[in-house]
């Protein structure tokens, strides 16, 4: 669960290591990408697994279109205008999803990976592993276009130093919308594996943005790597505390976690500051 | 004489409410090299930033080899051949020399002609090549300097506009980059730099402009201006 963990604190992290705006929709985008799943599921018969390209390129259109529609018309104003921006988005899209789709919880039956598998004792789910893999997959992906490509590197730039970075001769304002449409196809990807075999229902997004945000405050804001080290000691925390003290606590373990290394060092584990 | 490539004129440049530039002019014509003085707060980095796009005049035109730029973002602006190294050299920090380097040639029109443009810097600037994997934020300061000089060139610029790029540095390394860039100029690079050490800045320069609270109050040929008592005026307070 770490590395999908991990791949939605990665879009987080990125969107707000390029131009310092958190967005609090991303737990509802991760909603909205899970229903993309359930509802190719239900109306096409897709398993999660085929669908997942679609998840991802609907969420990328989404964050454009958020950046375009929304993100850039508070860009030069006060830091609450951008605040509330994004929140008055997640209050919108949970409420949407509330109303069009109702309160039920959904699940997609009959996937096409299913079963349990015994490593070393341990149970691990077969569809849990798959997601798992893919996440890192996805992850390593994204770490390769942004350190590898000419693209990658603009974005990067772009995060370190807007104004050089335009005297470069790179459109910021493209790279803005750039990151905000990678930035959320982390949570379609991310949102697709977890439909596999996760609740789907309006208020879904909301514990796995807070774990996003406690993973992202915990690898330093806007280093993307170091999220993905931070996403999977959140990942074995979570588990190790379940299986130790009680799966009730885990959560509470977690965020003592963080709250520890937070007072340790603000800047997160691995932060730049 | 060779023709005007920059000219521009009747600049009035706002800083949220606070007006920094008052009908400043700049014309630099081709092959020359330009300083631009006055004490700090002037308005000297203000109007390079406007020429290159990163603030938009209030009032004022400015065209760039015979066209119009004003207004233009500035990745258009150096796309055209205008390339600008801004104060404190601002490289990538977290980004290698090379990576800061090959950055500078981003424009499509630029990226053609990379490879040997790099050639070409790393044989002006020997330290990129001997720095080439290492994070800009580590170099010292004079060796940034450089890079970032460098990085501006790698977009084959015609004109190329540096702000204080002598700023905090060792008497050696100021020789160094004095060498470098006159060296830039005689390879047929217009420059247009800021410094604020006359004697350094006309010795280098062929002409200079002197701003003050934000107007151009002198323009004119290097010796003439170290002979000006206005000059005397501003800078040795006498
Ligand atoms: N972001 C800003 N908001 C408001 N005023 C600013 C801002 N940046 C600079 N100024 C003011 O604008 C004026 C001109 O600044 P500018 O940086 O162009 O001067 P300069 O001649 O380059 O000075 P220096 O030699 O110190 O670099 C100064 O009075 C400065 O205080
Ligand atoms: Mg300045």
């Amino acid at each position: 669960m770490g590395c999908v963990y991990a791949l939605i604190a990665a879009g987080l992290s990125l969107i707000f290591g390029l131009m310092e705006v958190v967005n609090f929709a991303h737990g509802e985008f991760l909603m909205l990408a899970m229903y993309v799943a359930f509802f190719a599921w239900a109306l096409a018969r897709l398993d999660p697994l085929v669908s997942l390209p679609l998840a991802a390129l609907a969420l990328a259109a989404l964050g454009w279109a958020t950046y375009h529609g929304l993100i850039r018309r508070v860009l030069g104003g006060p830091m609450l205008a951008q605040i509330f921006a994004t929140f008055g988005l997640a209050v919108f899209l949970r409420s949407g999803a509330q109303f069009l789709w109702g309160v039920d919880f959904r699940t997609i039956k009959e996937p096409l990976l299913s079963g349990r598998l015994s490593v070393g004792g341990v149970f691990v789910g077969l569809p849990q592993l798959a997601a798992s893999v893919l996440a890192l997959g996805a992850f390593l992906g994204l770490y390769l276009f942004l350190s590898r490509s000419e693209t990658g590197l603009a974005l990067q730039a772009t995060a370190q130093d807007r104004q050089a970075a335009a005297l470069m001769g790179i459109d910021t304002d493209r790279m803005f919308a750039l990151g905000w449409a990678i930035g959320s196809a982390c949570v379609g990807v991310a949102g697709g594996l977890l439909a596999m075999f996760f609740y789907i229902f309006p208020e879904v997004g909301g514990a796995f943005a807070l774990l996003a945000y406690v993973t992202v405050a915990l690898g330093g804001f806007g280093n993307v790597p170091a999220t993905l080290a931070a996403g999977v000691i959140v990942g074995l925390t979570e588990v190790v505390a379940g299986l130790v003290i009680t799966p009730a606590m885990k959560y509470a373990v977690v965020f003592l976690l963080y709250l520890a290394v937070v007072l340790w060092r603000p800047q997160g584990l691995f932060g730049r500051f | 004489m060779a023709g005007v490539i920059l000219e521009a004129r009747g600049l009035d440049v706002l800083l949220g409410d606070y007006q920094v530039l008052w009908d400043a002019r700049l014309a630099v014509d081709e092959g020359e090299m330009v300083a631009l003085l006055g004490p700090n707060g002037a308005g000297k980095s203000t109007l390079l930033n406007t020429v290159s796009g990163l603030l938009r005049p209030r009032a004022g035109a400015i065209t760039f080899r015979g066209e119009p730029i004003a207004g233009l973002p500035a990745h258009r602006i150096v796309a055209r051949g205008l390339a600008h190294v801004l104060e404190r050299r601002r490289l990538f920090p977290y980004l290698t020399v090379e990576q800061n380097v090959r950055l500078g040639a981003y424009a499509p029109a630029a990226r053609s002609g990379r490879e040997a443009q790099l050639a070409r810097v790393k044989a002006l600037f020997p330290i990129l090549e001997e720095r080439a994997g290492q994070p800009a934020r580590t170099l010292s300061g004079g060796e940034q300097q450089m890079v970032a000089i460098a990085r501006g060139l790698m977009a084959h610029p015609r004109l190329l506009m540096i702000d204080e790029p002598f700023l905090g540095l060792a008497p050696r390394v100021v020789t160094q980059l004095v060498e470098a860039i006159r060296r830039i100029n005689r390879e047929g690079v217009t420059i247009v730099f800021i410094e604020q050490n006359v004697e350094l800045a006309l010795s280098l320069a062929t002409r200079g402009y002197v701003l003050e609270s934000g107007r151009v109050v002198l323009e004119g040929r290097s010796a003439e201006l170290l002979r000006s008592p206005e000059v005397r005026r501003i800078f040795l307070g006498g």
